[in-house]
């Protein structure tokens, strides 16, 4: 209850700023069409493969947007204010990401039908691929948190940079495995690459659960340790 | 007293409080006790550990060393059960400035678990009293700083806290809004415990019950405007007006008195035993005319002064 009052001023924020709302989904449409007139040169490129890529680009887009917002809040005397509050770190990390959850969830639909329009099949399950790209919004929703807690509002772009390159050479638009080496050992270790390959299989191949559950769990892993590193840090600086 | 009975009347108590950061000590082994129903004033120049005292009492900064409680409840151990009895209206204007002030108010109350409905008769309530209720609707951001400063006192009210901790609470506003969050103040009196904290030394004297006069940390001084001013051994300083007077002019005066200081055309002494024929005799040979030597009353700033041995603007 305390943290929807919090939610819905997060969210209100968000819609007051329909630039970067239409940006967050404009731009990953934008790409989505562009990149896809390449589908005749690699199959990344095609509507099945890339529009789970473009996803995560979308899901960056909102870790950016959060952690601008967390980090700008953070340098105002608004903060403290908040922070006066009786609440627990664990509310107001919700009460900050909330707002994020179904606005990915547009998002997430809205390329999918830019995707479908361009030819796109889901062969699989679409309830499987909704929940990994559901686990997968949370994780940058944490990383988001994570960000915004540790990063100065100027210096949160760096952050944001490094997690657009890591989620690119985790294969978003670039075949992983083409490319190998060091790049497909380190795009392995992160679970940008494994939530790309889960989503593909079920769209593409049509793979059920027990084909990518190990490519699921990884996220999985990684959204539940982001979630609790996030409320870690909130709470550190929730006293000085 | 009883332990019980002081639990029941004290609302804010420190013992030992003390707050360092690195080398310095901002807070020193600060003993307060500000009664339930009690506005209570810290007093002090901008570092003097004021914001930092209300910080650690708002579970915002943990204190080195000492304790703390609020209304009974310690404020390390019992954090959460503070802040559920508090509120508190920044030195800056904390508000969203995106936000109009309807939600500003409504996001206060929600945060402290009021309903909706409850939240915005009350939110409703104070964009009256605080003279907002015409641009309640428009974004906060367009606001004058009078306007946001009311709004932001309305929004550590709109939870109905037992106890206010209100910093600096009319800096840097004009006159007229000063004059208008003083009257607000007032009415809270009696109601609320408040703790205000200022450097206006007008503000302290037309408000507080009690004052404490900080300085580096440590309380100087404690008591009633009234009695603080009663305090001083002093006595009332004695202003001379004399146009023209030199350096050498005011070093033949502090060779007489012990206590003299330059204000504007003129000098103020601070002595029990000084009369215009003193003065004169000083003056005179040195072709000095003493226009006018009178008593004034003595101020807060006199109290600061004997206390601290500076001026609180220094």
């Amino acid at each position: 209850m305390r943290s929807l009052a919090l939610a819905k001023r997060s969210f209100t924020e968000v819609w007051r700023d329909p630039l970067s709302l239409a940006l967050t989904i404009g731009l990953p449409a934008a790409l989505l069409l562009v990149f896809q007139a390449f589908g005749r040169f690699d199959d990344i490129y095609k509507p099945a493969s890339l529009t789970p890529g473009i996803v995560l680009f979308g899901f960056v887009m909102l870790m950016f947007s959060l952690a601008m917002t967390l980090s700008r809040d953070r340098e105002t005397t608004l903060f403290a204010r908040l922070l006066t509050a009786p609440l627990r770190s664990n509310e107001f990390v919700t009460a900050y990401s909330l707002p994020y959850v179904p606005v990915a969830i547009i998002q997430a639909l809205a390329l999918f039908a830019i995707g479908a329009a361009l030819g796109m099949e889901i062969r699989g399950n679409v309830g499987l691929v909704a929940l990994i790209l559901v686990v997968t919004a949370i994780f940058y929703i944490g990383l988001g948190m994570i960000v915004g807690s540790v990063f100065s509002y100027k210096t949160v772009p760096f952050a944001y940079m490094a997690i657009l390159l890591l989620t690119i050479f985790g294969g978003a638009w670039m075949n992983l495995e083409a490319i190998g080496g060091a790049f497909q050992v380190v795009g392995d270790i992160f679970p940008f690459a494994h939530a790309l390959d889960a989503t593909r299989a079920v769209i593409v191949d049509g793979s059920d659960f027990a084909a990518i559950a190990s490519d699921f769990y990884w996220v999985v892993g990684y959204t539940v340790a982001t979630v609790v590193l996030a409320i870690y840090l909130f709470k550190r600086q929730m006293i000085d | 007293m009883t332990a019980a009975e002081r639990d029941r009347t004290t609302a804010i108590e420190t013992i030992g409080l003390v707050r360092t950061f690195g080398n310095v000590t901002a807070v020193d082994h600060l003993d307060l006790s500000v009664n339930q129903g009690e506005l209570f004033s810290l007093l002090g120049p901008n570092g003097a550990g004021k914001t930092t005292t209300i910080k650690m009492l708002c579970c915002l900064t943990r204190p080195t060393g000492g304790t703390a409680t609020v209304m009974g409840q310690d404020i390390q151990a019992d954090a959460l059960s503070v802040k559920a009895m508090i509120a508190v209206s920044p030195q800056e204007t904390a508000v969203a400035g995106n936000l109009n002030a309807w939600e500003n108010l409504e996001l206060m109350a929600g945060l402290h678990g009021f309903g909706r409905r409850e939240a915005r008769v009350r939110s409703g309530e104070l964009l009256e009293l605080m003279g907002l209720t015409e641009r309640a609707k428009d974004r906060v951001k367009k606001y004058s700083g009078g306007m946001k400063r009311r709004l932001s006192i309305a929004m550590a009210l709109v939870s109905d806290p037992q106890v206010l901790f209100l910093d600096e609470p009319t800096l840097g506003l004009d006159p007229q809004s000063r004059r208008a969050i003083w009257e607000y103040i007032e009415t809270l009196k009696g109601d609320k415990t408040i703790l205000l904290t200022t450097h206006y030394l007008d503000e302290a004297d037309a408000l507080a019950d009690r004052i404490a006069i900080i300085d580096d940390g440590k309380i100087v001084a404690l008591g009633t405007a009234a009695e603080l001013k009663d305090s001083i051994s002093d006595g009332e300083p004695m202003v001379v007006e004399a146009a023209g007077l030199t350096g050498a002019d005011l070093d033949a005066l502090s060779q007489e008195y012990s206590d003299v200081r330059p204000i504007e055309g003129g000098v103020e002494i601070r002595a029990d035993e000084v009369t215009l024929y003193d003065i004169q005799d000083v003056l005179r040979p040195r072709g000095v005319i003493v226009q006018a030597t009178y008593r004034r009353p003595v101020t807060l700033d006199d109290v600061f002064l004997h206390f601290t041995g500076r001026q609180l603007r220094e």
